[in-house]
Formats: C-alpha cells, structure tokens, sequence
C-alpha cells in the first residue's frame, strides 16, 4: 500500500491525528486519553439531535464520497419525533472501490475508534436505532480492526442498549460485501444489505425518508462521518478555519501512478493540486513527465498538467471541468498510453456495471472492445465517432445511476485531450507505447 | 383529466397515468421493453425515451424516460425530437449488439415485439464488430424453451414471475452483461402459471416448447377468439390452427377476466384436440367394446328410428359440454328425461352455488374485481389447483391494502420499482382455511388447517360475528373463535371485501358458511364480493339448465322403464365408482355417445358420434363469475365432426321430432335458450349475429400474411377448394375479408401495423390495460336477488369435527396437472402430474408405521385403493387427502371416511 505521511501538524489533521507511525489503531482506552469518545460524551451530556444536525450544517461539511452533497442538509430529510418510523438507520459506506481510491481505507484500518464515534454521532442525530458498516470485502485487515473495536465498545457500553446510561440505543453491525464496485452507490447498497440484487433503486422514495427495509436511512461515507467527532468537539467555525476555501475542513488527499511517493495526505480542504503533488507525492518519477490527473477516483475527467494550480475542493475543481470525486489522483505520465488507461478503466466499469440498465449494461462492454481493439492495432475509422456517442449516450439522466455517466467523464475528456493519441492508434494500426 | 403537449399538438389523458401509458392510450408508437402494462415501470430498459420540456420557451429540454415520468397537467414532450429518437435506436443498437439476429429460427419470429421495436426505432445497420456474449440454455421442463442468447435483460420475466407470480425457482443472476435469467439448475419451473413467460418476454427466449413439435409461424395460423375449457374460471384464449392440427394456446385479453395471463393448464393442456384419443367419424358397436366406423347417413336413421321407436329415452348432459349442446338434449329427451351428468353429490353443490349467487346480497366479482379486493377470505379452496387463473388474480390483493400508504408517499401505482422498495414485504389482509397447505399460503395473513366442517364452522363464526342475525356457532373452540373474531373485524374494516369459496371439499356447509360471510358483509354502502369457484368450464351453465342427478338417470334405466341413452360429452367412468357406471350403461338396451374423445364409457357405446372439440364448433359457456362467454370455431374439423347440438339436432330430425332446417345456427338455439330460460336470454349478447358485417364484410381467421393459401392442399388436389361456409359467426376462413378492427368478441387476432406481437393489444384497449374497446367481452347473467341487510343465512351448521379411531376423513385434493379430464390428455401436461397417491399428515403416517413412498390400502365402504403414501406437513390429524379425478385412480365419493392401513404384504 502506498504509504502515509504525516507532514503537518495535527492540530491542522484532526482525521489522522491519532494514526500512530506503525499504523495499529489504539486501543479503546488509549484512544479516550488521546480525546476519542469526548465529543459523544458532550452531546449525550447536553445536546438535542437537532442541535447536533445543526451543528454539522453550519460546519459546511460535505459528503466525502464523492459528490459532495451536504451533510447536514441531507440529515434533515430523516423524519424526527415520536411518529416517525422505526427502527431508523444510519449506513456506512465503507465500500471504497472506486479505482486509485483508498483513503477511507486508512481511516478504517488506522483509526476504527474515530469512525465509530463519528457513526454514534450521526445516528443520535437522526435517532437512528440501528447502525450498519457495509465494509469492502477485500478490507479484511479493517474488518479485523472494526470487530476488535466494536467489542470494546460493546464493552464498555459505548455502543449497545442505553449507552453510557443516557437512554440512547445503537445497535452496529459490521456487514461485508460481496464485492462488487455497485455496492458502493447508496440504493445498491442498501439492497444489497437487504439481501436483494446489488441494482440501485429508484429515486423517489430518497433512502432518507424510505431506505432500508422500508425505514428512514441515511447512507454516509467514511470519511465524512470521521469529520464528526472533531466537529462536534472544536465547532463549526474552527471547522471552516481549517480549509482554504469555503468548503470546509480537512480532506484526505491521495496520489497514486509513476510519481515519487505515492500515498495519501490529511490536508486543508483546497489545497492545489500541484502543491499535492509536488510537495507531498516528490514530483515524478525520475525521467518522467506528468501529462494529466484523474483528480478524484476513476470517474472524474482528465485535467492537464496545466490545470494543476486548481484548488482541489468541490466547487473549484468542478469549475475547472472535472470534479474532485474522492480527491485521491490519479496521475498520467507521459510514458504511459492514455488510451492504454482509459481502456483499464472502461475495462472496469464494464465489469462493475450491475446490468440493470441496456446502456451501461451494452454500451461499457462495446467501448471497452474498441479500445481494446484500438490497443491491439485493431481501430479502425468511425472508432472515435462511436466512442463519442457513448459518451453523449450514457450521459447523466440517460442511464439509471451514476455509474455509467461517472465511467465517460474520464473517456469523454480523454478524447478531447488526448485526441492525437487516439487518432494515430488507428492510422499507425499500432499503440504507439507498446 | 391532464392535458399534455405532445410534439406541440395538446391531448387529453386519463388521471394517473405515466407518459408511457399517456402515449399508447393515445395511439402514439412509443418503443418499450421493461414496462409491462400488468407489471408497472422500472426504467431498466431505457428504450421509451422522450424529451421533456419545462414550458413553451424552453426549447432545449431534456431526456427522460416516458414510463418513469407522470403525465401531469401541463407536460410537453417531444416524440419526434431528433436527439432522443437517435438516443432510442441507440438503446436497440446496444440490445442487439449480443443478439443471435436468428429470427429465421427462432420461433419468436414473426410476432416479436424486440423485431417490431427495431424496425420502430429505425436501427438497420450493425456497427457492432465484436464476439457476441453467449450463454449456455436450461432444460425448463415440458413446457418452456430457454434460448439465452436472445436476451435483452428487460427483466421482465424475472418480475413477472417472481414478484408477478409468486415463484421462487427462478431469478435473474450474475451480473454485468452476462447477467442470466433461469433456474439454479436445470428442471421444470414450479410455478403454475410459468406459460405466460412466452408472452411477457419480449423477445425468444422462453417459447412454448409444446408448439416446437407442430411448429407454425404466427400469421399462418387460423385463430378465432375462444374460451378455456379446463376448468371454471373462464379464461379468454386464442387457439392457434394449421393443417387441421391446433398448434398452440395464446392469451386472449379480457380486461374483466383473464387480462394478460392464463394458468399452464390452459395454455398446454390443449393437444387432446390433436391427440390419438379422437375419433372423427361415426362409430357404431360391432361386439363388444369394439367400435367400427360407420356411415352418418346410415348411422342417423337408425338411432332416430330407436328414438322414434316409442322407448323411453334419457339424456345425460355435462359440465364440459356448451350450453346450446346440454339445451339440444334436453329438448330431444324433454326436460323429464334429462340428467345434468353428475352425481347427486356433486348436483347439490351446483344448485346450491347458483342458488347463493342469485339470492345474494353479495355480488359475485370478475378476476378484476379480485384482484383489487382489499381483504380476502378463502374458505375450503386450494385455488391454484381449482380455479388458479383466480389465484394469480387475488395474489395481486394483498398489494393493495398496502399501497394506500405509497400512495400517500406520492408513489403512483405504476411505479413499481418504488412501490416495491415502499411495500417492502407488506401484504394485505389474506386468510386462507384450508385442509392442507395451499399455494397462496405465502401471502396469508394466517391459514387454518381443518377438516371440511370445522372449516364451515370458522365461515360461520365469522358471519355471525359480523351479523348477530346469522346464526351462532355451538361449542366453537377458543382458538377458532379468536381467529373468527381477527377476520371478522379485518373484513368488516376493509372497503372491498371478498369471500372466495367453491365445491371442491365436497361440502355445502362450507359454500353456505362463505355465502353467510359475505351476505353479512354487505351492507348499503359496500357490497362483498363472493366468489364460487365452479369445478368445469361449463359447470354453472349446465347448473343454471338443471336436470336430473346421475343416481336418477340410472334408477330411470333399471327401474323406470328408460332403454335407450344419449350421453353428451361425458365419461361416466370419472363420475362414478365403475360397478355404479357398469349398471348404469348395463340397464340400458341402446347407449349413444356423443363426444369427442374415445373415453371408458365410449367402449360401452352402442354409437358414438364424434362432436367437437372447442376449436372445431360453436357454444357458449358459463364461468364461475356467471359470465357467459361465446367459443368461436377456430377451424374446420375433418370427419363428421360437428357440434354435439348439432348432433343433436340431427338425431331429433331423424326422429321425426322436428324439421331438419332446426337450429340452422348458433343464433337460433340461443334464442330458443332464451325464450325456455329467461335468466339466460344474455347469453343471446355474448357474441354478435352471424348475420354481422362491417361494411359487408366478414372477419377473417387468418392474417393478411397467412401463407400457402394455393399450396398447402395442392398434394392432394392443385384446384383451390371454396371457402367452407360458417353458418354460426361473422367469421370467415380466409384470409379476405374486413381488414380493420372487429368488435372485441370477433376480434380473430389482435394486430395492428408496426404491432405483430401480442404487445398489439394496446392498439385495442379503451385505455392501456382496460377494457377492450366497445367493451370486454362477455355477459354476466347473475345479479343478486337480495338487497343488502336482507341477508338470509341458510344451511346448517356442521358438528366439530372428530377423529374417529382407526378412521380418517378423506378429502379431495386438487392438482392443476392432473385433475383436469382433457388436459391430462396432453403429453405435456401428464408429465407435470403426481402419481396416484393418498396424503396423510406426518403423525398419523407415523401412527400406521407408513413412510413417504410406502404402499398403503385405503377402504371408502369396502371400495379399496392401493396408494403410495405422501406425507403432508400441513395436514390435520384425522384428515387424509385423495387426488381427484387423477387418471388411474377409481373414482370415489369423498369427502367419507375411510380406513388406512399398511398395505398386507408390503
Ligand atoms: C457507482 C457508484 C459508486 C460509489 N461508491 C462509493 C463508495 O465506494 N463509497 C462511498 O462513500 N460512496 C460511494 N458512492 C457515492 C454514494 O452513492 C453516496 O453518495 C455516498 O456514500 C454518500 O455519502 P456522503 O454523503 O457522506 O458522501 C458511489 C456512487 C456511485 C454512483
Ligand atoms: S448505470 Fe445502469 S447498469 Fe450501470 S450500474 Fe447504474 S443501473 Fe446498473
Ligand atoms: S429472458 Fe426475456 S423477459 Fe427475461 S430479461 Fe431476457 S428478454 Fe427480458
Ligand atoms: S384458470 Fe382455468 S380457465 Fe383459466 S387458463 Fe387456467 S384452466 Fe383455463
Ligand atoms: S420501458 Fe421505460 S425504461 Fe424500459
């Protein structure tokens, strides 16, 4: 695995200050001397659920997996009171498959305790009575790690009936999944907890008014819930001091391709691109250039080496034509074919696709063959024509979820960008790397 | 009442519909896969793309999919749009990008709703180059064909028929584009109702694998619109002919009965109009058992010179026979001399379930009105096995107690994938009481498991907790009286309830007790439904005629001086124990069968004239609902083959009794049906006149594309014969005639320019899955007699049932492959069936030492059966359950009680 760097002061990285340098998470109990369980303990102590939602709306938090929707704002669909139905839910989303993304895979492994505080906390908010961490198969080190933690807790009645004698109840449940990159999109999830084919559901009904089994659901990312803690503790306004834009917070940034240090970095929220890349992944390899970033996970498009200057937040990045996604870069050198990793991508989306809808079911699968093709010397005129389609064809709207629209940002810029590249596999009947 | 925007050009549509729905209703040709009219919206297939604009000014709009949008007040779209009509071709560009193209081989071919929507959509050229995905097929069983290389992942079957249908043996698996609709492994599909497949695949994966044998492309086929006659319930079907042989069995929509579905018992049990048993000439008796073809000429003047002779002559009618053919006796024999052609038993259930049905005040309810009940009662039926179309139709209640709540979550019914996430695993209120376990028991609410009369005892408990006036249960147990006390108040609170019951346990105390609950039921402001089931097609007509009780006839024969017989389409020997039936037809001097099929009591025949079948004649027939609906014939027997009143009428002209221009038509009988019984003069508007034309033209049976028309005789005479005539429908043999849409009940074949699947019926429907434009076809002829609150609570109330020591009480069980006469003649029927058996619960099987498998002797009054043992979890102790009407099986007089024992030697 790509290694952590602790570079900055941990006042300023409030996710990774409890990382130790052999990355073992602490125990409970060293955990709670190091301030872990301190912000739940305050809010059993004196605060509402609406005061806690509250909270986490003025911080400006915003959902970690991807598409940046706000936290406290999609806390507030949840029906509140006593006639609201039960058992509500609060569901993890520990599924982490988007390709050259493992940042909630730190947190999990390195600091279990953070993320179940931040899951106790978002379920007293929305009064959920029943937690579960839909955990990525392949994660087994961080099952281990979530099962030790959740004893302890279990233990010493920090989860469970009436925790800490407050009254409040949490039952948490550690599920793993069978592994498919769709269990990671919320709906799919959720049926996939059901037990159901792992396709996603319609919308309306929204999980937060009608989720799991029927119930009111909130499905949040790892990372985001991990924020909770250090919100609840510092407030809202030292929450926002720590980004260097107007969405606030840290945020786990990531490199990953041919560049000297590959890993991943707790860093203000805005910090530019090549900052990241210069300063915390060593630059590139020696003899080799950066060409593009994938910015956020494989479904986000292409930026050059010229865009690096961008502040990587949600709103600046998406100025910029792309979108921060999960913040975690992929980086394009110009050793490497572009088309060569397009087509690793397509190759996967095509495989993940859940089959449910005939464009992201059919359209994948036809433009991974073609750039396959087009790798084996094989393109042939009217290629880039088809490929184009699809990328208007499985645009947003026009299938049933985000995968397949997320799956064309990095094809659809990798044509614009890199349309030399893909003209001369066909004229030259040959991928020029190879 | 919406007004949307289409193209610029504003329409009107019905309230709640989606866009989908909203276009089709109005005639528009919008493409769709996953949508089903009976199975809601999904959005998976994304082929009913259109572009939707926020108002006039907005010029870009966007891409939204027709059968996920509601079509509210106000909606513009846009159809023509280019953007969306290239986005749709491209979506059947990626269906096709796997698919075989082997049309010319599939026998999908012709009438495929994926080639109707290609050409639709304008896609023609392949720019796909790749290998094609390919996947291996399943052994399905008898009756369907799996060809998985034609999918285009719609996922309609597996809706249909797990969420539709209740199955479990099937699903949708792997994932990706190699995502696999079928079995975990190879081996017949368990559902009941798995034929319909056929038709919700859009494409040729599932086929009718009994129509492979006598493969026929559906435009060369002869079709007329007919009824199902294997069992009550009434289906509306379209048999398929070529050749003289009939190929296959198709849904025939009725919005009011069967809609979009029939149970596999009438899909395939149809080949006993082909099969080997048929005899299409006259046959008179030679020696004994023996029967030898003869002459209609020479044959006819004989049996009316014996019926002219001065002897007294009975007529034994039947269930399964029309009824113009069961009028046609008895006006031959006289009222006097005519019996219905069952026992007694069996007699007095059928009076009695007419008699509940037109005393009332509970109305008797179609399939439709089932399936939109929002609580059910089922007393003493195992539905899917006696009535299972009715199954089908009340497994879609239990939905709707539940979708009040989606609907107040602004969920619209047609939404199913967000209905299905809303409802969960929520179900309406369904009671079932019932000797065994029945196959709607995975909805019920709660199911008791009780012996006939303390299942009429629950019914009555209800009823008289739901009106003090009916009368009150002595000695009920307390844990009955709870569970009355749960339906009675679950029914009293429900705004459509409905009580289905029937005559298949034998007893009149359980049609009484269901009557008495839904009379109670009915009040001014609500009136329950009751639903009889009614064992033959043609059981509540022949009820509504009357007549004389089996046991009679044969008093008539041996002790009233009777010789001479007349047997109407009926097999004695599946009515009665044979040493009964062997006196019967023993006392008399001359039996005279008129059937089509070559049964035991045929080889007791003195003559056999051979009748047809339903695709071969003309008659009407009366289901459980009361509804009496026409048979058209579908195509011309070969033989002397013709109706049985037909028949009839032949012999009483020979007889001298009347005229040979009698009955010269279906039409004239009718009227006479109507002028003797009143209550029957509807049936008079079950089909048009034949005298009825459009525009002068007669409706052709075959399509405008039925080939070979020159050809197909030409090995055995090269001049084209003339078109035979059709005295009794508006029907033509030909392919010439009114090329445009026919009343509902003439409509041959539903097709429609650009539709040649059974996805045509759209083009037919006032609205999509209404009514049938002009009207669904069929005429009730039952209305209650009783207002509501004049309930009359008759019938007695049975004694608890009590084990008797070294006794059981054997009552019958029903099995859709199996209990049926003419289906269990089809080969693919007879293979789904169970082997004789006798059913006993786990302890008394322990009790007598038997095991599963194991051989045990079974005494009804000294009549003995030697029987596998099956053990049955759900069984009542002190019950024991017998196959019905299985061939091979002795018939028996049940429910009786009987004694079991291991059988000595085994
Ligand atoms: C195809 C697909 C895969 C996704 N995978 C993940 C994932 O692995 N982890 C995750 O947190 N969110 C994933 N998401 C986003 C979730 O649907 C959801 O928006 C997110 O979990 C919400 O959490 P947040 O509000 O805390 O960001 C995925 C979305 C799509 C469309
Ligand atoms: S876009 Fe369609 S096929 Fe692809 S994952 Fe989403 S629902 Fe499944
Ligand atoms: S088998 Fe037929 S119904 Fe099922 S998904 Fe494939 S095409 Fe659709
Ligand atoms: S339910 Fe009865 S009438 Fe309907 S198809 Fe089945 S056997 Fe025929
Ligand atoms: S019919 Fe509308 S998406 Fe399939």
């Amino acid at each position: 695995m790509a290694e952590f760097n602790q570079q900055s002061d941990p006042d300023k990285r409030p996710l990774t200050a409890k990382v130790q340098p052999d990355g073992r998470p602490l125990s409970l109990k060293d955990c709670e001397k190091a301030g872990g369980y301190r912000a739940v303990r305050a809010m059993l102590g004196g605060m509402s659920p609406g005061d806690v939602t509250q909270r986490v709306k003025d911080s400006g938090l915003r959902g970690r997996g991807g598409a940046g929707f706000p936290t406290g704002s999609k806390w507030s669909f949840v029906p509140m009171g006593d006639n609201a139905p039960r058992p509500k839910y609060l569901v993890v989303n520990a599924d982490e498959m988007e390709p050259g993304t493992f940042k909630d895979r730190l947190l999990l492994e390195s600091d279990p305790h953070q993320l179940v505080e931040g899951v106790i906390i978002a379920a007293y908010a929305i009064q959920a009575d029943i937690a579960y961490i839909f955990l990525r198969g392949e994660y087994v080190l961080a099952e281990e790690r979530l099962k030790t933690a959740l004893a302890e807790l279990r233990a010493a009645g920090l989860v469970g009936k009436n925790i800490l004698g407050s009254g409040c109840s949490l039952e948490v449940h550690l599920h793993t999944s069978a592994g498919r990159y769709i269990c990671g999109e919320e709906t799919a999830l959720i049926n996939a907890l059901e037990g159901r084919r792992a396709n996603p559901r319609s919308k309306p009904p929204f999980p937060q008014v009608c989720g799991l089994r029927g119930k009111p659901t909130i499905v949040n990312n790892v990372e985001t819930l991990c924020n909770l803690p250090h919100i609840l503790n510092n407030g809202a306004d030292w929450f926002k001091g720590l980004s260097l834009t107007p969405n606030g917070g840290t945020k786990i940034y990531g490199a990953s391709g041919k560049v000297r240090r590959p890993g991943l970095w707790e860093l203000p929220m805005g910090t530019p691109a090549r900052e990241i890349l210069e300063e915390y992944a060593g630059g590139m390899r020696d003899g080799m250039k950066l060409r593009a970033i994938i910015p956020g996970g494989a479904s986000t498009d292409f930026l050059l080496e010229s865009q690096l200057d961008v502040p990587m937040d949600f709103d600046t990045v998406a100025q910029a034509g792309s979108r921060m996604g999960t913040g975690t870069m992929i980086v394009l050198d110009d050793q490497t074919c572009p088309v060569g990793m397009v087509h690793n991508l397509m190759r996967f989306f095509a495989h993940e696709s859940c089959g449910w809808c005939t464009p992201c079911r059919e359209g994948l699968p036809w433009v991974e063959k073609i750039l396959a093709a087009m790798e084996r010397g094989e393109g042939q005129p009217g290629d880039l024509e088809q490929l184009a389609r699809h990328v208007t064809a499985l645009g947003m709207g026009l299938t049933y979820c985000a995968l397949a629209p997320g799956a064309m940002e990095p094809l659809g810029s990798g044509l614009k960008l890199f349309r030399d590249d893909f003209e001369r596999h066909i004229r030259d009947k040959r991928c020029p790397w190879s | 009442m919406p007004t949307l925007y289409i193209d610029d050009k504003p329409h009107t549509v019905g309230d709640g519909l989606n866009l989908l729905e909203a276009c089709l209703s109005l005639g528009f040709n919008v493409p769709y896969f996953c949508w089903h009219p009976a199975l809601g919206s999904v959005g998976a297939c994304r082929q009913c793309a259109v572009k939707s604009f926020q108002n006039e000014q907005d010029k870009r709009g966007r891409i939204v999919m027709a059968c996920m949008t509601a079509a509210s007040e106000g909606t513009r779209i846009s159809l023509d749009d280019p953007e969306v009509k290239s986005f749709r071709a491209g979506v059947i560009e990626w269906l096709m990008t796997s698919h075989p193209h082997d049309c010319p081989v599939c026998d999908e071919g012709g009438e495929c709703h994926l080639q109707d929507m290609t050409v639709m959509c304008g896609h023609n050229y392949r720019d796909y180059r790749f290998p094609k995905r390919t996947h291996r097929n399943q052994n399905l069983g008898p009756f369907i064909n799996h060809e998985m290389n034609r999918c285009i992942q719609c996922y309609r079957c597996v809706r249909y028929y797990r969420d539709y249908a209740g199955g479990r043996d099937f699903d949708a698996q792997g994932s990706n584009s190699r995502v696999y609709f079928g079995r975990h492994q190879d081996g017949a599909l368990e559902s009941e109702f798995s034929g319909n497949l056929v038709e919700v695949c859009p494409t040729g994966v599932f086929t009718d694998k009994t129509q492979k044998s006598h493969y026929t492309r559906r435009w060369d086929l002869q079709t007329a619109p007919s009824i199902c006659v294997h069992c009550g319930a009434g289906c509306n079907i379209t048999p398929g002919e070529r050749y003289g042989t009939l190929r296959r069995i198709r849904n025939r929509y009725n919005g009011e009965v069967n809609g979009y579905f029939l149970c596999d018992r009438g899909r395939y049990g149809y080949e006993f109009v082909n099969g080997g048993h048929r005899a299409r000439v006259a046959m008179r008796r030679a020696e004994p058992g023996s029967l030898v073809p003869t002459a209609k000429p020479l044959a006819l003047p004989r049996i009316g010179s014996l019926l002219a002779g001065g002897a007294r002559c009975i007529g034994i009618g039947s269930p399964r026979a029309s009824l113009e053919s069961n009028y046609a006796l008895r006006k031959l024999v006289g009222a006097e001399n005519f019996f219905a052609g069952v026992t007694a038993a069996h007699q007095s259930l059928t009076e009695l379930t007419v008699h509940l049905l037109e005393r009332g005040p509970a109305q008797t309810p179609s399939m439709r009105e089932m399936a939109q009940a929002d609580a059910v009662l089922v007393l003493g039926e195992d539905l899917t096995n006696t009535a299972p179309r009715i199954a089908l139709a009340l497994r879609q209640s239990v939905l709707n107690a539940p979708m009040k709540a989606a609907a107040s979550m602004g969920i619209p019914d047609w939404n199913d994938g967000a209905l299905r996430v809303v409802l969960q695993d929520q179900k309406g209120p369904f009671f079932i009481a019932a000797p065994d376990a029945t196959r709607l028991d995975d909805i019920a609410t709660e199911t008791f498991r009780a012996a006939p009369d303390d299942i009429a005892r629950l019914g009555f408990s209800v009823a008289h907790l739901l009106d003090p006036k009916a009368p009150e249960v002595p000695g009920l147990d307390e844990n009955t009286r709870q569970l009355a006390d749960r339906i009675a108040k679950t029914l009293a609170a429900a705004e459509r309830p409905l009580v289905v019951s029937g005559p298949s346990l034998g007893s009149a105390s359980v049609l009484s007790a269901a009557a008495a609950v839904a009379n109670a039921l009915s009040t001014e402001t609500r009136r329950a439904g009751l639903s009889l089931t009614a064992p033959e097609c043609n059981t509540l007509g022949a009820g509504l005629l009357g007549g004389g009780t089996l046991e009679e006839a044969e008093r008539a024969l041996s002790e009233g001086g009777a010789e001479l017989v007349i047997i109407l389409e009926n097999d004695l020997y599946r009515r009665a124990d044979h040493v009964f039936v062997d006196k019967l037809l023993g006392a008399a001097k001359q039996v005279i069968l008129i059937d089509h099929t070559l049964n035991r009591t045929a080889s007791h025949a003195d003559y056999f004239l051979p009748a047809a079948t339903f695709a071969e004649g003309d008659g009407t027939l009366v289901n459980s609902e009361g509804r009496g609906q026409r048979c058209i014939q579908v195509f011309m027997p070969t033989g002397d083959v013709q109706e049985s009143w037909r028949w009839l009428r032949d012999l009483g002209a020979a007889a001298g009794k009347w005229p040979q221009t009698e009955w010269e038509n279906i039409d004239v009988i009718v009227a006479d049906i109507a002028a003797a019984f009143p209550m029957l003069k509807g049936v008079r508007d079950a089909a048009p006149l034949a005298s009825f034309r459009i525009a002068g033209f007669k409706i052709p049976r075959q399509s405008h594309r039925y080939s070979g028309r020159t050809a197909m005789r030409a090995k055995m005479d090269v001049s084209e014969p003339g078109i035979p005539t059709d005295p009794d429908s508006p029907l033509t043999f030909s392919m010439e005639g009114f090329a445009g849409p026919a009343p509902a009940s003439l409509a041959s074949f539903f097709w429609a320019p650009g539709w040649n699947s059974v996805q045509s019926i759209n083009k037919f429907q006032e609205e999509i899955g209404g009514a049938l434009m002009g009207g669904d076809p069929g005429v009730r002829l039952i209305a209650p007699e009783l207002e509501p609150g004049r309930a009359e609570y008759p019938g007695a109330i049975p004694e608890a049932f009590a084990p008797r020591p070294g006794k059981w009480m054997v009552v019958p069980m029903y099995h859709i492959h199996g209990s049926d006469e003419m289906s269990m003649l089809s080969a693919a029927v007879a293979e789904r069936a169970p082997a004789p058996h006798i059913a006993l619960s786990p302890e008394d099987a322990q009790l007598l030492g038997l095991g599963e498998g194991e051989m045990a002797e079974l005494n009804i009054d000294g009549e003995i059966l030697v029987l596998q043992v099956a053990v049955h979890a759900a069984l009542p102790k002190g019950v024991a359950g017998l196959p019905a009407g299985l061939p091979g099986m002795e018939p028996v007089e049940i429910p009786a009680w009987g004694a079991v024992a291991r059988r000595v030697g085994s």
